[in-house]
């Protein structure tokens, strides 16, 4: 017996032998860099160095084929007496609070509706989310050509009812153009925010409305102290997406009216587009992207911080 | 025997169907108070309103397939005939785009691009998010937020300085443009959003693999992954989606027709001064979406986990 166990010693020393190698793939910050290196490199090469010279070459006077030197802030005093920028500022602000609104309004109401008891109701809300999944610019096309100043259906049809005697002149009008690009905006938004609220809803007890109804609340006041107060956080973060990616809008606007007519719907990302790529003012238009930049930093901000209130409310203070 | 048995079955199977007949209205509980509204309030609160929403949003889907099947003649003569119908559909728009276009080409290119981002984006996402939630490194959490933070960052202010990224990498007018630079819109998000299903994997497994000698990189190919297919199913449909959408940079890098995707093929090539190009541009615009909307068919409820789980994080 004593003999087995002083053979088998030999083989307990080796046991014991770690190879600094086996220790460093045993250790976690070693192994995590490995994990993370090709995420962090995409997200270093293509996305945080081109932040850094976006900023960079909006102090330059750089254009297409040529870097530029550094200018200060030349780009920025010109974009300050330029009323084409300005008017794009107004725009961006005007189209991302309207259609921000439109959509969290019609989106919480196609909510709440999808949230009744309903024949067919998945079917429903799959067909819902169908303008978010057909890419904007081939549903910007179809608006297009609804939109068409000669051959659009809403002006036949409201003829045909009698409502209008002339075509409307959808896109070439100031603020029918304006209207127009926003509706599109809203048409395509919408079941996103139906959809993400929906699922907030969804997580709200049914019993709360029960006792409510019990002791009497009206519909109205249901909604206001039960619904509201319990979907506010994915409201505000619902809210900070749309308002994000609307102020940032590019596709809609390029394909129906390219900033026209007469600028009146050029955004501040179609702008950068014009004045960079198309002019070949890439400093000029490094300038007005990065001018985005505290504009959404601010939105991003604002719903952070209405998200903190509220779970400070709720008498929460951690996640 | 056997039919003895087989008897005493069915009688079992009735009285539990009578059972849970009987319950059915008590165990529905997501019915609530709502029996309380009667038929004529329900229609005019919920379902007139919910079918003109339903309307709107589907009325340009069936404006384009109408567009795309008429004959030219009856494309802008709106008063000889019903524009809200055809009669004679024809194939003539559909034809003329996939045998005298570069349609096709620019569908594969589409559909490259698209994958290829996808799977580059899903790996990558995949290691980093097990890394952040589970290897749980010095500063994993402050990572976490830095990627949520990226997904924040629009391509339409990215676009001018990456235009100049790419055009010193020299990837210029070339697909590994579009391939290569997708996948920063695609990473933060997957990588949020597999977080947040790795997340609900027991870590005990894990620690079970590591105690049987298992390495991190077989405890995340045999244990945490398959338990996160419907994650990673949710994120590729996901990417697809985002990748097939991209316009800013695919507008941007690419100017070879050859190398175009669909959505800008269709914008800068199909858009000329015919009048009767409608019809080819709407065929055009219908069959670019036909893949998204057969994928989304087929993956319906992946696709809302996607879309509502990056947002509930």
């Amino acid at each position: 017996m004593a003999n087995i166990a002083l053979a088998s010693s030999p083989a307990k020393s080796a046991y014991a032998e770690v190879t600094a190698w086996q220790r460093l793939n045993t250790n976690k910050n070693w192994l995590a860099i490995w994990f993370m290196l090709p995420a962090a490199a995409f997200l270093i090469l293509f996305l945080a160095y081109p932040l850094g010279l976006g900023v960079w070459l909006s102090f330059t006077d750089a254009r297409i084929g040529r870097s530029g030197i550094f200018v200060g802030l030349e780009n920025y005093e010109w974009l300050w007496d330029d009323s084409t920028f300005w008017l794009s500022v107004f725009n961006t602000l005007l189209y991302t609070g309207v259609a921000s609104i439109i959509k969290f309004a019609v989106g919480l109401y196609l909510a709440l509706l999808l949230n009744e008891r309903l024949p067919f109701k998945a079917i429903i809300r799959a067909l819902v989310l169908v303008p978010f999944i057909v890419p904007t610019v081939l549903s910007a096309i179809a608006f297009w050509w609804i939109f068409d100043p000669q051959f659009s259906i809403i002006s036949w049809s409201l003829k045909k009812t009698g409502l209008i005697t002339e075509n409307i002149n959808f896109l070439g009008d100031i603020w029918n153009a304006r209207a127009s690009v926003i509706f599109a905006n809203i048409w395509r938004g919408v079941p996103f925010v139906a959809i993400t609220l929906l699922a907030g809803l969804q997580t709200v007890s049914p019993s709360l409305y029960e006792a409510a109804t019990i002791d009497g609340a009206t519909n109205w006041q249901r909604f206001r102290y039960i619904t509201y107060p319990l979907l506010t956080p994915i409201i505000a973060v619902v809210m900070t997406f749309s308002v994000l990616f609307t102020f940032t809008d590019f596709q809609l606007i390029w394909v129906m009216t390219r900033g026209g007519p007469v600028n009146a719907t050029h955004l501040m990302a179609t702008l950068s587009y014009q004045r960079a790529i198309l002019g070949g003012q890439l400093g000029e238009g490094a300038a007005i992207s990065t001018a985005m930049i505290p504009f959404l930093l601010a939105a991003i901000l604002v719903s952070w911080f209405g998200l903190q209130r509220r779970k400070w409310q709720q008498g929460e203070n951690n996640d | 025997m056997t039919d003895a048995l087989a008897s005493k079955l069915a009688a079992k199977a009735a009285d539990l169907q009578a059972v849970l007949t009987r319950s059915a209205p008590v165990t529905d509980s997501s019915e609530g108070m709502s029996y309380l509204h009667n038929v004529p309030r329900r229609l005019v609160t919920l379902y007139l309103p919910l079918s003109i929403i339903m309307l709107v949003l589907l009325f340009p889907f069936y404006w384009m397939a109408l567009t795309s099947i008429k004959p030219d003649a009856q494309l802008l003569d709106l008063d000889t005939f019903n524009p809200f119908w055809t009669w004679n559909p024809t194939f003539k728009h559909i034809y003329k785009l996939l045998f005298e276009t570069e349609y096709p080409i620019w569908l594969w290119n589409t559909m490259l691009v698209a994958a290829c981002a996808t799977i580059i984006s899903i790996i990558a996402s995949v290691l980093a998010a097990y890394a952040i939630v589970r290897l749980r490194y010095k500063g994993a959490q402050w990572v976490g937020g830095a990627i949520f933070l990226a997904y924040l960052i629009p391509p339409s202010i990215l676009f001018i300085p990456l235009s100049t990224v790419v055009y010193q990498y020299g990837l210029f007018d070339t697909p590994l443009a579009l391939i290569l630079t997708y996948p920063t819109i695609l990473i933060p998000f997957s990588t949020w959003l597999l977080m947040g299903y790795f997340k609900t994997i027991p870590f005990e497994l894990e620690e079970c693999a590591l105690i049987d000698g298992a390495s991190r990189w077989q405890i995340l190919t045999k244990i945490v992954l398959p338990l996160a297919v419907p994650g990673l199913i949710s994120a590729f449909i996901f990417c697809f989606t985002l990748c097939w959408n991209e316009f800013i940079y695919a507008l941007t890098f690419i100017n070879s027709a050859q190398y175009k995707t669909v959505p800008v093929a269709i914008v800068t090539a199909l858009v000329d001064g015919d009048v009767y190009r409608w019809g080819s541009l709407m065929a055009g615009a219908m069959i670019g979406s036909l893949p998204l909307v057969i994928l989304y068919a087929f993956f319906v409820e992946h696709y809302v986990s996607a879309m509502t789980g990056a947002v509930k994080e």
